[in-house]
């Protein structure tokens, strides 16, 4: 298959042109990234999947009233699975509220992961330390100043770890991803800033966000600027991976802008059809990354209709599961509003809690 | 009479002070195409086009920082925050500089800015999406803080708000977006800084501001059912504050709750009752007693229910404050 190429969303210089291992129609150009064999090879396709039928799933149980509302990743899982998949165990992501993809590959339940979308708990019901996965953030660009911090620890305990943020195009925008920036550079400090630039924030375009691109960013803070094909999976890998080698190796943080699009609205209270143009949206549909690598996997033999076949099986069970699991979570009991306020409740807090707990008539345990 | 909804009403309050003052601009981010995710700004780009109401960069230190430049370039800068936690990043200059410039300039620049900022709870939404902020602007001085609660006032408060030339914070609660009344909307009416009775009774006075007026008028409407009749008067405005409406209002009923949703420590409600117990405290039969929301972050939506301070616990307030 032909596919046409969308306009570049910023005038390109030879520089600009993304890296790419995958054509649009799914050929490989060039060689594998290091250390990807059949079975991973397999695999980075079947966490795209079970991304893209999770994401489904939770528009569904929006739609449905099951959650208060969800931030949808459609498009953007070769963005996500490929970057996670670069991590290793010892490293920490952190992560802005469309990160799904990224969740799953580091091991987070996606029910845990999604009861912050159904309002049960502000953090969702995991927990970072164990998954290397930050909580979710929604103040716009915030977490990239975590990402610093985390690597600059990490550093000073001579860890060989990383710490890499999850933002997107608007980001680059805030006060909090500049100085992010600036402050890894600064302190050599093990991170990489992973944008995915998928075109929009909420409805606002990228060419009203930035006039330069965002990989030549970078230069302004003495670090190394990388622009990859945030559709192509390999190429993703692959870039990460080396950002994590310089990162740990040499203390040299890399901004990664991955080019991807946002298939799907802002979240799901939004109307995306106000100011995404139908045009864009299709020409962007057509390189969605699932087929892409579907068609090279076919072609090199990696997988079969029986692969495919039992990764719908299992995708299928994933939605089954999600659903069952959000529609029997019931709220938190009420108690738990004042718990972890402070380690230890002071006083104040207490005298509040029973208040709701046992005195006030609208009480409830 | 038409029946408008305060979205509405506020985006005729933008329309007509864009079209009265050619000096008036209108952004933030998403106010252009999508007309703000409130749709507060809808069709306002279209009409008044892409140099007068226009989308910013994803940057609220921005946003307040150039409506500094702008005001003293001589512009009217209306800026929108989309949500009341991310104001949280555009503090600085709101305190540093937009609050302060006119007194630093020993008057010479003065920053007729506004800053509308959607706030608090009770819309079921993600975290950060329902603070209630006022404090934070209320405690620093040389900004306005404005709070309206129906669709007429929010007009008439916004359209005084843009002409002033102090800069004003104007905080929407967002849960009453889609509420509705009938009338003319029209400007001119009560002045910022004045409060409103806006039920009249001789038991008890319920002091509150925003959404919360609409719960305190449905607790009066209940404890009417049981011959006690509260007095409700809605601020409208927490800096500059109308003492003497509230001083006279609770030297009649000689006892009063506060009411509002931000954590009770150091909430708005503390001014209030401090100042009462100031000027009134010989008229007083009870000590005043708050209402608010308790001292932790906003609950996640499925038990935010119980963090809002509802008609029980007003009642229940009232209550006490009736058995001195
Ligand atoms: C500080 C801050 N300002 C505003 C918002 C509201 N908001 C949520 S997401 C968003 C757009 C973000 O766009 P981008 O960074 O490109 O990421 P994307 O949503 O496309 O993944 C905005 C304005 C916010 N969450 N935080």
């Amino acid at each position: 298959m032909k596919v046409e190429e969308p306009q570049p969303l910023v005038d390109q210089e030879p520089a600009d042109v993304p890296f790419r291992l995958l054509t649009p129609d799914g050929t490989l150009q060039g060689d594998l990234p290091p250390g990807l064999d059949r079975d991973r090879l397999r695999d980075l396709y079947r966490l795209m999947a079970l991304v893209r039928r999770a994401d489904l799933e939770a528009t569904a149980l929006q739609r449905q009233g099951e959650l208060a509302v969800w931030a949808p990743l459609s498009g953007q899982e070769a963005a996500q699975v490929g970057s996670a998949f670069a991590l290793q165990p010892q490293d920490m992501a952190f992560p802005s509220y469309r990160e799904m993809g990224a969740a799953v590959v580091r091991g987070v339940d996606i029910v845990d992961y999604l009861h912050f979308y159904r309002g049960t708990w502000h953090g969702g019901m995991y927990d970072p330390a164990e998954h290397g996965f930050g909580m979710i953030s929604v103040p716009v660009a915030s977490q990239c100043l975590h990402a610093v911090g985390w690597a600059m620890g990490a550093a000073m305990d001579g860890k060989d770890a990383c710490a890499l943020a999850y933002f997107g195009d608007g980001a680059t925008s805030e006060g909090d991803f500049h100085e992010a920036c600036n402050f890894s550079a600064v302190f050599k400090a093990p991170a990489i800033f992973f944008c995915q630039n998928n075109g929009w924030a909420i409805s606002v375009p990228l060419s009203k966000q930035t006039a330069a691109p965002i990989h030549r960013k970078a230069a302004g803070y003495g670090l190394p600027g990388v622009r990859v094909d945030g559709n192509d999976i390999l190429a993703v890998v692959q870039v990460t991976q080396e950002a994590r080698q310089r990162a740990v190796d040499a203390g040299i943080p890399t901004l990664i802008e991955a080019v991807t699009y946002r298939l799907g609205p802002h979240s799901t209270a939004d109307d995306a059809s106000i100011y995404q143009p139908r045009e864009e949206v299709e020409r962007w549909q057509a390189l969605e990354p699932l087929s892409r690598y579907r068609t090279f996997l076919e072609s090199q033999g990696i997988a079969d209709a029986a692969f495919f076949g039992s990764v719908d099986e299992e995708a299928a069970a994933i939605a089954a599961k999600i659903r069952a699991g959000i529609a029997a979570a019931p709220p938190r009991p009420v108690h738990e509003m004042f718990q972890w306020v402070y380690e230890q409740t002071p006083q104040h807090l207490a005298r509040q809690r029973d208040e709701v707990l046992h005195g006030g008539q609208d009480a409830d345990a | 009479m038409p029946e408008t909804t305060m979205a509405a009403a506020l985006n005729t309050a933008l329309a007509d002070s864009l079209e009265r003052d050619d000096r008036v601009l209108v952004f933030g981010e998403d106010v252009g195409k999508l007309g703000g995710v409130f749709r507060i700004t809808q069709g306002l780009q279209q009409r008044f086009g892409e140099t007068r109401v226009f989308d910013t960069p994803l940057a609220e230190s921005g946003i307040a920082g150039i409506s500094v430049g702008l005001a003293l370039a001589g512009w009217r800068p209306v800026a929108e925050m989309q949500f009341d936690a991310f104001s949280y990043p555009a503090l600085n200059q709101t305190i540093s500089h937009i609050a302060r410039y006119r007194y630093r300039s020993r008057g010479r620049a003065p920053m007729p800015v506004v800053i509308r900022i959607p706030e608090a709870g009770g819309i079921g939404a993600a975290e950060n999406h329902s603070d209630s902020p006022e404090t934070y602007y209320a405690h620093t001085v040389g900004l306005k803080v404005v709070v309206p609660s129906t669709p007429m006032d929010a007009y008439d408060l916004l359209v005084q708000s843009i002409a002033d030339p102090d800069p004003v914070v104007f905080l929407e609660p967002k849960s009453r977006y889609w509420s509705k009344e009938s009338g003319e909307l029209k400007s001119g009416g009560l002045p910022i800084g004045r409060a409103r009775v806006v039920r009249e009774g001789g038991h008890c006075t319920l002091i509150a501001w925003g959404a919360m007026v609409s719960r305190c008028l449905e607790a009066a409407d209940l404890a009417a059912e049981d011959g006690v009749e509260l007095e409700v008067v809605d601020l409208r405005t927490l800096v500059p504050l109308d003492l003497e409406t509230l001083a006279v209002a609770v030297r009649t009923t000689g006892r009063a709750v506060v009411v509002h949703e931000a954590p009770m420590t150091l909430g708005f409600g503390a001014e209030v009752v401090a100042r009462l117990v100031e000027d009134c405290f010989v008229n007083l039969e009870a000590p005043v007693l708050r209402v608010t929301g308790y001292d932790t972050p906003y609950p996640p939506a499925t038990i935010e229910e119980h963090y809002v301070p509802s008609v029980e616990r007003i009642l229940s307030a009232v209550g006490r404050v009736l058995s001195y």
